[in-house]
């Protein structure tokens, strides 16, 4: 598919990666924001310097591409992180809250463009004046010390009081352009912090046939009225310090303006044509790695350190990945299949090849899991995202919610991570809009005023699993089985289980905003959740407390690639069962079997009488064994923690397999999760646990679907 | 069948929509069908929609699926699922021998397999030849026929592989199949 496309031009190329890293940026970025407001002292400075970085690389690269509107915005949000790392403004809610807006309209504008879209003109403006605003209310930033190139009519004002006068010089190495950064941005930016006067020297400048274009030849004399700090002005020149002569000096506003001979400090790139030092310059410095040598200048900022970054990861395409995920996949197909004849051979003399196939099996596992562990990634990047909605919502709704985080680091394949998004966001809207309680209700309730959500991941038995959990009113009962009444979904006169009815916020068309709001409430939300999870061959449940709070628990594979499962044979057929689910099995014995209600059977094992379910029954499968006592119970545990005993023939042995998409051919299959091809190269169906249950338990007043008597009668095959 | 086979090897990968029933489409323009037997019944599919065809294989069932769904089967990797054509045209399961041939075809961006007697020929006619379907009680819905074609003496009943198994009738097939399961029917014969 990917081949169709063509070979992208070598722009596309970098375009692409320009917009890979704006979306790692901005990820970045609003993780930051995130955590910003409860950073101390001296973290806080760090991650600033962090954003900025991140925001000037956004930046910088847009320049490159000339795409207008982002550089506009991420000036602007640099110009507002610059004034707050100068701690001019602080870190006030509102002012994250602005950068948070900047962002996000920076995301947006970093989208429209990669689709080729104009940006809206209107919302970068204001979202520009917002920014501006910010440092423009405190006292010593006057009006125009910072100004985005958009507003750039109202930059002739007149040099204030206490402003300062600049004499800079600047002389770019090719190594400037090397690391992408581009003069104009610097001349923007300078003009952004006051009245600036530009003279260019372009006498190195060479004829057409002689020149190197890689190679830069011009210089500028700047003459800036800025009430900036000397200090803002070196910032500007911090990315390119390493890559450029520079010499910034300040001059008395009364002094004419200084004499524009090329007047240069040394290069510290490997510059060839740099005109040597005249005599009035400073002495050349020593080191390559020089920050912007100023005439009595101060020690230079801490941020500067930074800048050289190990490189400890490395950007891989996905479909490389996956093809990789496929290879490793068919490798333990034909791994499977070699063990089976193995088998055989073993017996006829031939240890050494048997011995041989096992340590190959032992590397096929490593390799696998190696290969695994590249798609794997922390929810984090998923858990992020959802400070911020509670912030969103908690204020749209009127409510205080504290949110608490937890097993951020669990990992996750990489496609779950993106599908985990929508469903997540979706739990926590329906948590927040019709869980929590309004402030006076819940003291009134005799709960804090600020509710508590809890949202946490864990890894159990080869499944994810995340929560959420809320300290809200719980599940209304009486009302969701009224609208569920309503609305069709239930008969007037059913007596459900309370879980049943909790159950039934998960029904295609239910929902219990009495108004639809634009929060949740659309009747989609957790109808759209169950199935999107069982997409990804996981189940979501919820479990309530009326008054207390509710509970939504999502389990879902960690990977949708492989996993360990054991061949159960019912008749003719081969099942897979995931072996993360099964507890133990056991033959039966006629006397253990009770039949409960003259329909259901259970088994008394270990003091509990667990309930049996004949998957032969359950899918209508013939050929099998039809002695009670001839077969076997597999007691599984289903994602509500319930056990589960499955009737089945035989146990035909563990085998680790590739999980293949159903649903990709055909439809779902209910009590199926998906499918894998055996050794022999057939087709076996991976039972679904919980999907199994499903079908047994009388839904909305409905019989049960399947009959589960696994009394030989009852066992005729067609 | 060989010849069959072999044509399809080139096929492209990408499905064509079928030629319509109603309004026959640029007269002199060729069309190519597969034509595959059932029975002694005459069967043909777009050229374009095949991708190719294999001999029968066993599959893998699915529970409580209509009778026409066979099972599913693995196509060098993918699950795909294979439909009993003679049984979706209530003519009873068929009895598969080695003999029986697969017919996988695109749907709608799915891969399925058409189980099939045997694969007769290549079909080329134009499309003026293809006439619209005759409203006679026939045991095949004509929903399901794109057209009517001759080939030499023998009638060629072309297929409309998207509404024959589309998504939709097969989601509504299964809600049928658990309600049958549900009400205690048996599913088989």
């Amino acid at each position: 598919m990917a081949k169709q496309k063509g070979p992208l031009s070598q722009i596309e190329k970098f375009r692409a990666t320009f917009f890979d890293e704006c979306a790692e940026r901005l990820t970045e970025i609003e993780d930051i924001l995130e955590t910003l407001p409860e950073a101390d002292e001296e973290t806080r400075s760090e991650r600033l310097n962090e954003l900025f970085r991140a925001v000037h690389s956004i930046k910088g690269g847009a320049g490159a591409f000339n795409f207008e509107d982002i550089v506009k915005v991420s000036h602007a949000l640099e110009a507002a992180l610059d004034h707050m790392r100068s701690r001019q403004i602080t870190t006030s809610e509102d002012a994250i809250e602005k950068l948070i807006d900047g962002r996000d309209l920076l995301a947006d504008i970093v989208d429209r463009v990669k689709a080729g879209k104009k940006a809206i003109a209107k919302r970068v403006k204001e979202t520009v004046r917002s920014l501006e605003a910010l440092f423009a209310d405190v006292e010593l930033a006057g009006a125009e010390s910072a100004e985005a190139p958009s507003t750039e009519d109202i930059l002739e004002t007149a040099p204030k009081a206490d402003s300062k006068r600049f004499a800079i010089k600047f002389k770019p190495t090719a190594r400037l352009f090397e690391t992408a950064n581009d003069p104009l941005l610097i001349v923007r930016e300078l003009k952004a912090l006051g009245d600036l006067k530009t003279s260019l020297d372009a006498n190195l400048l060479l004829p057409l046939e002689k020149l190197n274009p890689l190679e830069s030849y011009l210089m500028w004399s700047f003459d800036l009225t800025t009430d900036a700090s000397r200090d803002a002005v070196e910032e500007i020149f911090e990315f390119v310090a390493d890559a450029c002569a520079l010499r910034i000096e300040e001059v008395s506003i009364e002094e004419p303006e200084t004499a524009s001979e090329a007047e240069v400090v040394a290069s510290t790139g490997p510059t060839p044509r740099v005109p040597p030092p005249p005599p009035s310059s400073p002495p050349p410095t020593p080191s390559p790695q020089n920050t912007p040598t100023a005439v009595g200048s101060e020690p230079p900022p801490p941020a500067k350190v930074s800048s050289a970054r190990k490189i400890t990861s490395v950007r891989v395409d996905l479909d490389r990945i996956d093809t990789l995920v496929n290879m490793v996949g068919e490798l333990v197909i034909t791994q499977a299949m070699l063990e089976q004849y193995g088998e055989a051979v073993a017996l006829h003399g031939g240890e050494n090849f048997h011995r041989g196939l096992e340590t190959m099996s032992s590397h096929m596992r490593d390799l696998q899991d190696g290969v695994m562990a590249v798609r794997m990634q922390p929810v984090k990047t998923v858990f992020a995202r959802m400070p911020r909605l509670i912030r969103e919502l908690s204020r749209k709704l009127g409510k205080k919610v504290r949110l608490t985080l937890r097993g951020e680091d669990t990992e996750v394949d990489k496609t779950i991570i993106e599908l985990l998004s929508d469903p997540l966001t979706h739990m926590i809207r329906n948590s927040l809009d019709h869980g929590l309680e309004m402030p006076a209700d819940r003291l009134a309730a005799g709960k804090t005023e600020e509710a508590e959500i809890i949202l946490s991941a864990d890894q159990r038995s080869g499944r994810i699993i995340i929560e959420v959990i809320d300290d809200g009113a719980g599940i209304n009962r009486e009302r969701v089985l009224g609208i569920a009444v309503e609305r069709g979904l239930v008969d007037a006169g059913a007596e459900l289980q309370p879980e049943e009815i909790d159950d039934l916020i998960f029904a295609p068309g239910f929902s219990t905003a009495e108004e639809v709001t634009d929060v949740s409430g659309r009747g989609v939300g957790m109808d759209v959740v169950r199935r999107s999870v069982q997409e990804l061959g996981g189940r979501v449940t919820v479990l309530s407390t009326p008054g207390t709070g509710a509970r939504f628990i999502m389990a879902l594979p960690l990977t949708l690639a492989v996993m360990d499962g054991m061949i159960v044979r019912v008749g003719d057929e081969k099942y897979i069962l995931p072996l993360a689910c099964i507890i133990e099995s056991l033959q039966l014995a006629p006397e253990d079997v009770q039949t409960v209600m003259d329909q259901a059977q259970v088994v008394r094992h270990r003091d509990e009488y667990i309930p049996l379910v004949s998957l032969a029954s359950l899918f209508n499968v013939g050929g099998g064994l039809l002695n009670v006592s001839d077969r076997l119970v597999v007691f599984v545990e289903t994602g509500m923690g319930k056990t589960l005993g499955l009737v089945v023939d035989d146990l035909l042995g563990q085998r680790q397999v590739v999980i293949k998409s159903l649903e990709e051919n055909y439809l779902h299959v209910e009590g199926v999760s998906a499918a894998t091809i055996l050794g022999d190269g057939r087709v076996a169906l991976i039972l679904d646990v919980d999907g199994l249950e499903g079908m047994i338990v009388p839904m909305h007043g409905f019989q049960s679907r399947a009959a589960i008597n696994i009394l030989p009668e009852n066992e005729v095959s067609p | 069948m060989t010849t069959a086979s072999n044509q399809s090897n080139g096929a492209p990968v990408l499905p064509a929509t079928l030629t319509d029933a109603e309004g026959p489409k640029s007269d002199d323009v060729e069309s190519q069908f597969i034509t595959f037997s059932i029975g002694s019944e005459e069967y043909g599919v777009d050229i374009l929609v095949v991708r190719e065809i294999i001999a029968w294989t066993e599959v893998t069932q699915l529970p409580n699926t209509r009778e026409f769904v066979r099972g599913v089967m693995n196509l060098r990797g993918s699950i795909l699922p294979v439909f009993d054509l003679r049984c979706r045209f209530g003519m009873g399961l068929t009895e598969v021998a080695k003999t029986h041939v697969i017919i996988i075809v695109y749907v709608q961006d799915k891969l399925i397999g058409i189980l099939a007697d045997s694969v007769s020929q290549i079909l080329v006619v134009k499309n003026s030849e293809i006439r619209p379907v005759p409203d006679v009680d026939l045991v095949v819905d004509q929903e399901f026929l794109a057209g009517l074609a001759n080939s030499e003496d023998r009638m060629v009943a072309v297929l409309d592989v998207e509404h024959l198994f589309d998504p939709e009738m097969l989601r509504d097939s299964v809600d049928k199949a658990r309600s049958m399961v549900a009400k205690g029917e048996s599913n088989g014969d």
